[in-house]
C-alpha cells in the first residue's frame, strides 16, 4: 500500500511538475511495445517496470541495470543513489527486484551510441527480490541413478563376455 | 548400378560413430564440475543424465559395430554428416531438462545452432538459466567451432588413415601440419590460447564496467567462444546490448574477425610471417567485401535518418555488419529493430555480408572469401581473355600461402559451391514465405541460418512454424559441413533403398 501510495505520489509529481512538458504514459508500457513503437514514444516520458537481471554495472555517478518484464530486458540509466536501493539481481539463484522505472525512453540514445533505453528520473521497488531455493528433483535423481544401473549392467556383461573370449 | 550399402558398411561407420560419442560424452564433464562448484544441484543431474545416455548409446554402438577396419571415403563422409545430427540430439538433452526450452525440438534448434556456430535462439527466460547450461550452450560453440571431428582426431583417435576423410567431411579440406591430426591439435592450441587472452581482456573490461568479478569473468569466457568461434549466443537475453559497453564491442569485433580468419594464416602469423597477411587472397577479398557491404549499409541507415549521428551509424551499422560478415550473430540492437527501424537496402547490405562469410578453414560458414576471390579472378581471367589478342596467353595467379595458378576446376569447384549456398539460402526463403513472412525478412533469417550467422530480424521465436524450425536446422546443419558429407548421406539413403 506504502510502495504503491509513494509509486503514485512520483507519478503525480512528474505529471505536475515544469519537466513534464512531454507527454507522459502512467501506466507501464511492455518492452516489446517501446521497441516495436520505438518511433512514437521516442523522447517522451514513459513508465516501465521489470525485474531487475544480471548486474548493476555502476559507472561514476551512474549506473546500468537491464530490467527485464517477461519479454525482453531493457537498459536503464540510472543515478549511483537509486543503484542503492537495488538488493536483489535476477539469474539462477535469485529473483531480482521488481522496478517500475520512470523516465525518458531515447529509441537511439546519443549519449550512450545509439543504444535504445530508458534514462530514468525515478526508480520505485515494487516487490523485493529473494533467494530461490533449489530443491532436488527426484525425477530426476531417479532417472540417473536407473541409467547408472544400466550402465553398470552394460560394464559386467562386456566384462563377462571378454573374459569368456580370453578363456 | 548402384550398390546397396553392406552391412560391414553400416558397422564402421557404427563404430567410428561411437567413438565420436564417448568423445562428446566426456565434454559434458566440464559443465558437471561447473555445476558442482557453483553449487547448482539439479543442472548437475541434467549433465549427469545426458552423459549416461550418451555412453549408454556410444559403448552398445561399439560393441554391436565392433570393427578394426578402416574408414573409406563414404563412410567417413557419413560418419561426419551423422556425427553432427547425434551431436545435436545429446546437446539437448541438458538443455532440455533444464526447463527453459518449450519442446525438445527447440532444444535440438537451439543445439545445432550452437554445434553450427550459428546463433538463432529458442531458449526462454536466458536470464535465469544456471551457469552449467549457459557454458554448455558456448562451450557447443567452441567444440562445433572447431569441429567435433577435430575433437576427435585430438584427443579420442589414436591415428588411423580415416581420419583425413573425416576431417575432409567437416568442410576442411586444407592441411596446417603434415597431417590432419597435429592439425587439429594446432587449431586447439590457437583456440585456447586466444581464449585465455580473450576471455582476460572481456573478463577485466567486463571488471571496469562495474560488472561482479565471478560474472565478468564468466561472461568474458562465454562470449569469446561465441566470437572467436563465430558462434554469436551470449550469456544474457540483450546479447552485446546488455554490458552498455564500447569497449565491449571493440574487443569483441577484434575477436570476430580472428576468428573469420583461417588457421593456416593464423599459423604463418604465429611463426613470424606478416605479410601473408596483406598478400593472402582471403583476407583482400574480406577487406574488399567488408568496405562495399558496409557502404550499402550506410546509405540505408543514412536514408533512414533513425542514426543522426554518423558516430553513432557507424558504431551501429559497422558493428551489426561485422556480426554478419564473419558469421557470429553477436547483436547490439533488438531483433525487432532489423524490422522497424533499418529499411530494406540496409537489410540487403547486410544479407550480403552474411551470405559471403568468412575465411575456409576458419571457424566462419557461408560461401567463403577463398572462394569469392577464386571467383572474382576467374572472371578477370575471362575478361583479359575477350580484351587480349586471341594468340596471347592469359595466366592468372592468386596468393594462398603459395602462389597458385588459377585453373579451371578450382572456379568450377568455387562456383559450385557457391551456388549450393545460394539454392540453400533461396530454399529457406521460399519456405519462410510460404508461412506468411515478407520476403526480405525470410531471405534475411535463411541467410543466418544456412550461413551460420545467427543474426536475427525477429522470425526465429518458439512460436514459429514447426516445418520451419526444421527446416532451418536442416539449413545450419548443411551449411556447417559445406555440403559435401551432406551429399553423402543422401546418396547413402538413395542406394539403401534404390541399390542392388
Amino acid at each position: 500500500m506504502k510502495k504503491k501510495f509513494k509509486l503514485t505520489a512520483v507519478i503525480l509529481f512528474l505529471i505536475l511538475n515544469p519537466l513534464g512538458q512531454r507527454a507522459v504514459f502512467s501506466q507501464s508500457l511492455s518492452s516489446s511495445e517501446l521497441i516495436n513503437n520505438a518511433k512514437e514514444y521516442d523522447g517522451k516520458l514513459i513508465a516501465y517496470s521489470g525485474e531487475v537481471i544480471g548486474d548493476v554495472m555502476l559507472r561514476q555517478e551512474f549506473a546500468w541495470v537491464n530490467i527485464n518484464d517477461g519479454q525482453n530486458a531493457l537498459g536503464c540509466w540510472i543515478t549511483a543513489a537509486m543503484a542503492k536501493e537495488i538488493k536483489f539481481t535476477g539469474n539462477y539463484k535469485f529473483r531480482g527486484d521488481r522496478l517500475e522505472v520512470i523516465g525518458i525512453f531515447h529509441r537511439t540514445c546519443l549519449e550512450h551510441g545509439g543504444d535504445l533505453d530508458i534514462h530514468a528520473r525515478a526508480l520505485v521497488k515494487i516487490i523485493d527480490g529473494r533467494i530461490v531455493n533449489e530443491n532436488l528433483n527426484s525425477d530426476k535423481l531417479n532417472l540417473s541413478l536407473i541409467l547408472l544401473g544400466a550402465l553398470f549392467l552394460i560394464w559386467i556383461l562386456m566384462l563377462f563376455k571378454h573374459k569368456s573370449k580370453r578363456i | 548400378m548402384i550398390l546397396k550399402p553392406r552391412l560391414e558398411d553400416l558397422k564402421i561407420i557404427g563404430f567410428y560413430l561411437s567413438k565420436i560419442i564417448l568423445g562428446l560424452a566426456i565434454t559434458m564433464v566440464i559443465p558437471i564440475l561447473f555445476a558442482l562448484c557453483s553449487g547448482e544441484i539439479n543442472p548437475a543431474l541434467d549433465f549427469f543424465i545426458s552423459i549416461e545416455i550418451a555412453v549408454l548409446l556410444g559403448l552398445l554402438l561399439m560393441k554391436i559395430c565392433q570393427t578394426d577396419k578402416d574408414l573409406n571415403w563414404m563412410q567417413g563422409m557419413i560418419v561426419v554428416s551423422l556425427s553432427w545430427l547425434v551431436a545435436m540430439i545429446l546437446g539437448a538433452i541438458p538443455l532440455y531438462l533444464s526447463g527453459h526450452w518449450k519442446s525438445f525440438l527447440d532444444a535440438c534448434f537451439d543445439a545445432m545452432s550452437g554445434f553450427a556456430t550459428t546463433g538463432l535462439a529458442l531458449v526462454q527466460d536466458l536470464d535465469h538459466l544456471s551457469y552449467a547450461h549457459n557454458l554448455w550452450r558456448h562451450l557447443i560453440m567452441f567444440l562445433g567451432g572447431q569441429g567435433i571431428i577435430v575433437i576427435a582426431l585430438s584427443f579420442f583417435v589414436r591415428g588411423f588413415s580415416g581420419a583425413f576423410k573425416m576431417y575432409v567431411g567437416e568442410a576442411r579440406d586444407e592441411k596446417i601440419m603434415p597431417n590432419v591430426i597435429n592439425t587439429s591439435r594446432f587449431i586447439w592450441v590457437v583456440s585456447i590460447v586466444y581464449l585465455v587472452l580473450g576471455t582476460l581482456a572481456l573478463g577485466i573490461t567486463g571488471l571496469l564496467n562495474g560488472m561482479k568479478p565471478l560474472n565478468a569473468f564468466f561472461h568474458g569466457a562465454c562470449n569469446f567462444m561465441a566470437a572467436f568461434d563465430t558462434g554469436g549466443f551470449s550469456p544474457q537475453s540483450q546479447n552485446i546490448l546488455y554490458y552498455h559497453s564500447f569497449a565491449y564491442e571493440v574487443i569483441t569485433i577484434i575477436i570476430m574477425i580472428l576468428g573469420a580468419l583461417n588457421f593456416k594464416l593464423h599459423y604463418h602469423l604465429w611463426m613470424g610471417n606478416r605479410k601473408e597477411l596483406i598478400k593472402n587472397i582471403e583476407t583482400r577479398t574480406l577487406l574488399v567485401t567488408i568496405i562495399t557491404t558496409f557502404s550499402i549499409v550506410a546509405v540505408g541507415l543514412a536514408q533512414t535518418g533513425i542514426y543522426p549521428a554518423a558516430t553513432v551509424l557507424f558504431r551501429k551499422g559497422f558493428y551489426q555488419l561485422i556480426s554478419g560478415h564473419t558469421g557470429t550473430g553477436f547483436q547490439t540492437i533488438y531483433a525487432q529493430q532489423f524490422a522497424t527501424d533499418w529499411n530494406q537496402l540496409a537489410l540487403v547490405g547486410v544479407i550480403l555480408a552474411m551470405a559471403l562469410g568468412g575465411a575456409v578453414c576458419s571457424t566462419t560458414g557461408a560461401i567463403k572469401m577463398l572462394r569469392i576471390g577464386i571467383i572474382f579472378k576467374g572472371l578477370k581471367e575471362d575478361l583479359k581473355r575477350i580484351i587480349m589478342p586471341e594468340r596471347a596467353i592469359v595466366i592468372e595467379k592468386f596468393h594462398h600461402i603459395k602462389e597458385v595458378f588459377l585453373e579451371d576446376k578450382l572456379v568450377r569447384g568455387a562456383l559450385t559451391i557457391t551456388l549450393a549456398y545460394i539454392i540453400l539460402y533461396g530454399i529457406g526463403a521460399i519456405i519462410g514465405m510460404f508461412y506468411g513472412y515478407p520476403f526480405i525478412g525470410a531471405l534475411f533469417e535463411s541467410t543466418s541460418a544456412a550461413a551460420n550467422v545467427g543474426l536475427s530480424c525477429g522470425i526465429t521465436n518458439i512460436a514459429m512454424p514447426v516445418a520451419l524450425k526444421v527446416t532451418y536446422i536442416l539449413q545450419m546443419w548443411a551449411g556447417r559441413l559445406e555440403f559435401m558429407s551432406v551429399f553423402t548421406i543422401v546418396g547413402f539413403l538413395f542406394a539403401s533403398i534404390k541399390g542392388k
